[in-house]
C-alpha cells in the first residue's frame, strides 16, 4: 500500500483564514450557472434574512480543496495525485457561508484503506467562523486507482 | 424567490427533473473558479495516458449542478442542512460544442420530526448513473 497508513488522524491547520467574498461567491455560482440572486445580489440576500449575499452549498469545496492540498502534497503521505479521482463529498452545514465570513480551517485524515486495487483517503475539513461557531464540516473521500 | 413551506411538502413527491448541459468550457471555468486544476478535467491527452476514456467533468461540478434541483425546489439555498454524494461514474466530456449532459431528477424520501426533510437524488450521464446515495437534508419553514 503506497500510502502510508500511519498518517489516519493526522491534521493540517490551513496557514491562514479563508475570507468569503461576493466576487469570489460570483465567480463560483457562474461557474456553476447558477444565477441565485440570493448569491449575487445583497438586497435580495437580505429580504431573505441574510446579512449578506451567501455562498452555493458546493462553494466549501474550495476549503476542502485548500486542505487536501496540503495533505497530498506531504511526501510522505505517498498520495500520486495523478492517480486520484474523486470518490464521494459530504457537506453537514450548522449555517450558509456568507459574504464577509472569515473561516479558520483544519483538515484531518479520517480513513486509510485499500479496495479492489485501489487505496481510498478520506479527508474531513471543519470551517469555523471568526467567533468560534461550528460553519460546515466537508467530508472528502478520494480514491487512488491502481495502476 | 419564495420559499417552499414545509407543510406543503409530500413525501414521495418528485422535484421537476432538469437537465445541465457540461462542456470543455464550463470544466475550465470550474477549475479556475474552485482551485481544482487536475489535468485530468481539461487535458485529454493526459486523461487518456492515466486511462481515462476522455477528460471528465468535475464531481464537484456535477455535484453543484444536481443542487440546483435541490435549491430552485425549496427556493433558499441556505436550506441545505447536509447534502452528500458518491460519484460512481465519470461524467465523460467530448471536445464539441455539445458536450455532455447530466440529468438529474429527486423525490422526496422523508419528513422528518426535527422539521427537515430528506431527499434523494438521481444523476444520469451518457446512460450511466454518475450519483449514488445523493441525498440532502433541508430546513424548511
Amino acid at each position: 500500500m503506497a500510502i502510508n497508513p500511519d498518517y489516519l488522524g493526522r491534521e493540517y491547520p490551513a496557514p491562514e483564514t479563508y475570507e468569503v467574498t461576493r466576487g469570489k461567491i460570483r465567480e463560483f455560482a457562474e461557474a456553476i450557472n447558477d444565477l441565485n440572486p440570493v448569491y449575487l445580489d445583497q438586497a435580495s440576500a437580505k429580504a431573505m434574512g441574510y446579512p449578506d449575499v451567501i455562498a452555493p452549498p458546493t462553494f466549501p469545496v474550495i476549503l476542502g480543496m485548500a486542505g487536501s492540498a496540503l495533505a497530498i502534497a506531504d511526501p510522505e503521505l505517498g498520495v500520486d495525485f495523478s492517480r486520484v479521482v474523486h470518490g464521494d463529498q459530504s457537506f453537514h452545514y450548522s449555517r450558509p457561508l456568507h459574504a464577509g465570513d472569515v473561516l479558520t480551517t483544519l483538515t484531518r485524515i479520517t480513513d486509510i484503506k485499500a479496495l479492489g486495487g485501489n487505496e481510498l483517503l478520506t479527508l474531513e475539513t471543519v470551517a469555523e467562523a471568526a467567533d468560534g461557531q461550528h460553519v460546515v464540516t466537508a467530508g472528502m473521500m478520494l480514491v487512488v486507482r491502481g495502476s | 424567490m419564495s420559499r417552499l413551506d414545509y407543510k406543503a411538502v409530500e413525501v414521495g413527491a418528485r422535484l421537476p427533473e432538469r437537465t445541465f448541459p457540461v462542456r470543455r468550457s464550463d470544466l475550465v471555468r470550474y477549475a479556475g473558479a474552485s482551485g481544482d486544476f487536475n489535468p485530468i478535467h481539461w487535458n485529454e491527452r493526459f486523461a487518456k495516458s492515466v486511462g481515462l476514456p476522455d477528460v471528465i467533468a468535475h464531481g464537484m461540478f456535477t455535484m453543484a449542478e444536481a443542487g440546483r434541483v435541490i435549491t430552485d425546489w425549496t427556493g433558499d439555498p441556505g436550506s441545505i442542512v447536509d447534502y452528500a454524494v458518491r460519484f460512481s461514474a465519470p461524467v465523460v466530456v467530448p471536445d464539441d460544442d455539445e458536450g455532455a449532459e447530466i440529468t438529474v431528477g429527486g423525490k422526496v424520501k422523508s419528513k422528518n420530526e426535527d422539521g427537515t426533510v430528506t431527499v434523494l437524488l438521481t444523476a444520469r450521464s451518457g446512460g450511466a448513473k454518475v450519483l449514488v446515495k445523493a441525498t440532502a437534508v433541508v430546513r424548511l419553514p
